[in-house]
């Protein structure tokens, strides 16, 4: 039975015993790694019984601060996975002079520059971003959950589902070698008649579903279910970059999921929309990509502006300085982000009049982000200012990101562009602008709402040590490559002839190793945080001296956030009810109507992993199978309706007291 | 809107504004619609992404054939019709919701739905006609770009009757319940939105491409 080729290749496709990776010493290193890695976790979830509420509590949960705390792990666990690819590559490129090879061979080498872009952005920084947003936003707004709970639960599991396929290439097959946007010819089935690029599209395609529904959930819960009192110009301003970014997501993620479902229909069906010939056109892909491609990097940069804007304003103990100058600065970068993509392939050589454009708009855009800038400084100017360590991170982001900022206005010339293009002046460039921007932006909003979430601060000096680690590692690491880039070294090199180039990739390489301290820092401090907990305990629900309204809950905030919706008169409400001398309702307490939880949502996205693995194996019947069970399963959860249930105000009223109680222990 | 505006005045005018809604629930408006209306927009995107490509491609014939070579016109202006009469129906029937009719509903969503599948019975007629005259979709970019955006508006169609089918099963089960009237909402700006862009098909690709 066994020797019979074509039931064999209907029944695994193109999946042979070759297809796993043996023969690759680090990678067989790595799986047995994850492995022993799993197998604990595993044996530790069984150990302490922790199956049920797992299921119960977590994977089936609705509640958007549980989701939201869901995407951060994700993302932690992912930026641990994108990291290692990013040292990988460093140490390669500062020993592979002079003839010697490395040791990463070029195919294993282009997988790992894809795989680290690809990664960053979209199971990193993507993930942070929802997941910040997801937990904050309804609890900014005085919202009890988002608008569509469902959908929220089934978006996060796409955004795993889509983790877990990128992952899975790691051990059967391979993941694309063409660079993390895959550009035709390149990504064509001539060229890459592989699997990598089908996992690569799968992956985004899986996890791209997932992004769109959520964008479309944070404006539908934005636009609809802010607090009685809370017009547009009093919203905290985290919730303005949140809905800039989610109205970006929902006008830009459809053209990646059209894009890329055309280069699978010129690699699945022959089609030429971007091949070489028969009228195909590759530059329509890039054109196309990037129209998706850079509104993503204000969808990642937007809600760090936001973060910094809550974080400046809170530890200065001032009114953010311009918030209406800055409701419009986020405006208009929304806007005019779509219209500077063609910055990205000046090369294309479109003519002078359209560069002119395209550069000029791009030029543009850095005043509204210098306006937020100053708006910063004049928080800070006269205020009272915490160094805590959320505002740590934002003056390092300041600093940073000022500098990323300013290549960028370089990279906008086009004649510049022309010498600086895909060298490593651009890779210095973006990385300036995304870890500054955005990751910075991360780690302060994790310093700043893990109280929220959890209920005790995170130790603030490791938080410092992990600080002060990246901050300098990124100008170590980083700044070579500017140095690079103007000597004019491409990226995405495995190897070089130039002797002379070595000391620049040896200090970026102890900058990368800088960083990996600073990650390690980052789990000490959440390790050190666990064990001192009581120690660092928060029992009014407002450690920083808090302006918005999630701090008008307790920490963590029981799970329908508000007994009572609050009203609104200010744009900083906490603080205008902290200053009016609000009191706290003691008593009255009514049933809460919340929505109920559901497995649906996991199992499509389960059902998700085994159509995309079937389509990228040539699996036909499996990916068959599992389509109708999709749309099965879509259909049968329509048909429950029984959704929602109430919080009985016996329940209520039992966890406002114990509140009560502890506000009194604590004064 | 109104209520809003009247507690944040009644409020700044008191001395020690209310801060808590603790007399009555807040219920904030339902956001299906906006929500189901973002969904469309964001695939009206796809639709758009799809047109770009047609219109940068569509000229692109690599020596095969040409629009006028293909198009049969009288075919695509009797599948228009279907199309257009479908959404007549579907309009229909939520008249026949509104008046809280189960009956009448039902049998006009049925109407829709054989509209809807003549509509993808002469699509698929149309394009096995194409394949067979060897112009499939992998004879030149401009068949590449025409298959995928008149396919990729047949793909929707063929979820609209699912989902259609899937409603009348739940309408004749629990009736016209407040849930199943807002899916039926859904589901008619679903279907408007295909006949608006199958019209944007018509013109751009069969008119103007029988034009030359």
């Amino acid at each position: 039975m066994f020797s019979n080729p074509d039931l064999m290749k209907f029944i695994f496709g193109r999946l042979t015993l070759e297809s796993l990776p043996f023969h690759e010493p680090i990678l067989v290193v790595t799986f047995i790694g994850v492995m022993i890695g799993a197998i604990a976790v595993l044996g530790l979830i069984t150990y302490y019984r922790f199956w049920g509420p797992l299921w119960r509590d977590w994977i089936t949960s609705v509640d958007h601060k549980k989701i939201g705390i869901m995407y951060v792990i994700l993302a932690i666990i992912m930026l641990v996975r994108g990291f290692s690819d990013a040292i990988m590559m460093r140490i390669q490129q500062a020993i592979a002079f002079g003839g010697h090879e490395g040791y990463l061979p070029p195919h294993h080498y282009d997988q790992i520059f894809t795989a680290h872009g690809v990664i960053m952005i979209f199971f990193v920084a993507m993930p942070f971003v929802t997941g910040l947003m997801n937990f904050v936003v309804p609890l900014q707004i005085g919202a009890r959950d988002v608008a569509f709970p469902f959908l929220n639960n089934f978006s996060f599991w796409m955004t795993v589902a889509g983790a877990v396929i990128v992952m899975m290439s790691l051990f059967i097959g391979e993941f694309a070698k063409t660079g993390w946007l895959a550009y035709p010819p390149l990504s064509g089935i001539a060229y890459s008649p592989d699997v990598g690029v089908d996992y690569y599209i799968w992956g985004l395609q899986v996890a791209g579903i997932g992004t769109t529904l959520s964008g479309i959930n944070l404006i539908a819960t934005i636009v609809k279910m802010r607090a009685p009192g809370m017009t547009f110009m009093k919203m905290p301003i985290f919730t303005w970059t949140a809905l800039a970014t989610n109205i970006l997501i929902v006008a830009s993620f459809p053209v990646l999921t059209a894009v890329l479902a055309l280069l699978s229909l010129d690699r699945y069906l022959g089609m030429n929309f971007f091949t070489n010939d028969l009228g195909g056109n590759p530059m329509m892909y890039v054109n196309l990509i990037w129209i998706w491609g850079h509104p993503e990097v204000y969808i990642l940069v937007l809600p760090a502006f936001g973060i910094f804007s809550e974080v400046v304003s809170t530890f200065s103990s001032k009114r953010l300085f311009g918030y209406t100058s800055m409701v419009y600065a986020t405006c208009v970068i929304m806007i005019l982000s779509y219209i500077v993509w063609l910055h990205h392939f000046f090369t294309m050589g479109s003519g002078a009049s359209v560069n002119a454009f395209f550069g000029i708009t791009t030029m543009i855009i850095s005043i509204p982000t210098g306006a937020k800038l100053f708006n910063w400084l004049f928080t800070m100017y006269r205020g009272r200012i915490r160094y805590e360590v959320p505002m740590l991170w934002t003056v390092g982001f300041m600093v940073t990101f000022t500098i990323g900022g300013m290549t960028g206005v370089m990279l906008a010339i086009p004649p510049a562009d022309f010498v600086l293009h895909n060298s490593l002046f651009l890779i210095a460039h973006f990385h300036n602008v995304i870890i500054g921007g955005v990751v910075f932006g991360v780690f302060a909003g994790i310093n700043y709402w893990f109280p929220k979430a959890f209920g005790f601060k995170l130790d603030s000096f490791w938080g410092k040590v992990s600080f002060w680690f990246w901050q300098i590692g990124f100008f170590f690491a980083f700044m070579p490559l500017y140095v690079l880039g103007l000597m004019g070294v491409t990226r995405r090199m495995s190897q070089f002839d130039d002797p002379s180039l070595q000391i620049w990739f040896s200090i970026a390489a102890f900058g990368a190793g800088l960083i990996a301290l600073g990650i390690a820092a980052f789990f000490v401090q959440i390790f050190v945080s666990i064990r001192n907990r009581e120690a660092l305990r928060d029992l009014t629900g407002d450690p920083w001296d808090g302006r918005t309204l999630e701090w008008a809950t307790s920490s963590p905030p029981p799970e329908y956030n508000f007994a009572f919706t609050p009203i609104v008169h200010d744009h900083d409400s906490w603080y205008d009810m902290k200053k009016r001398g609000h009191t706290r309702p003691l008593g009255g307490f009514r049933p809460i109507h919340m929505p109920r939880n559901t497995g649906a949502g996991f199992i499509l996205a389960m059902i998700a992993i085994g159509f995309a693995f079937g389509m990228i194996w040539h699996i036909w019947w499996l990916a068959i199978i599992s389509f109708v069970a999709m749309i099965a399963v879509a259909i049968g959860h329509t048909f429950n309706y029984n959704r929602d249930f109430y919080i009985p105000a016996e329940t209520v009223t039992a966890t406002e007291n114990a509140r009560t109680r502890l506000l009194a222990g604590q004064s | 809107m109104i209520s809003k505006t009247r507690t944040h005045q009644a409020a700044l005018a008191t001395e020690n504004p209310e801060f808590y809604l603790t007399d009555k629930d807040h219920h904030p408006e339902g956001s299906t619609m906006l929500g189901f209306w973002l969904y469309l927009m964001s695939d009206c995107l796809i639709f758009a992404t799809l047109f770009a490509v047609y219109g940068v491609l569509g000229r692109n014939y690599a020596a095969g054939p040409s629009p006028a070579d293909l198009f049969d016109l009288p075919l695509v202006a009797v599948n228009t019709a279907m199309l257009l009469f479908s959404s007549i129906t579907y309009g229909f029937a939520m008249l026949w919701m509104a008046r809280g009719a189960k009956l009448q509903t039902l049998s006009w969503l049925a109407v829709t739905g054989v509209f809807g599948a003549i509509f993808l019975a002469l699509e698929l007629y149309e394009f096995s006609h194409l394949i067979h005259a060897g112009a499939g979709p992998q004879r030149s970019a401009f068949l590449s770009s025409f298959f995928t955006l008149v396919g990729t508006h047949g793909l929707h169609v063929t979820f609209g009757i699912v989902w259609l089918i899937t409603l009348m099963v739940q309408v004749s089960k629990y009736g016209l319940t407040q849930e199943n009237q807002r899916r039926l909402m859904c589901l008619s700006m679903f279907w408007h939105f295909l006949d608006v862009v199958w019209i944007g098909v018509f013109s751009f690709v069969y008119l103007m491409g029988v034009l030359g």
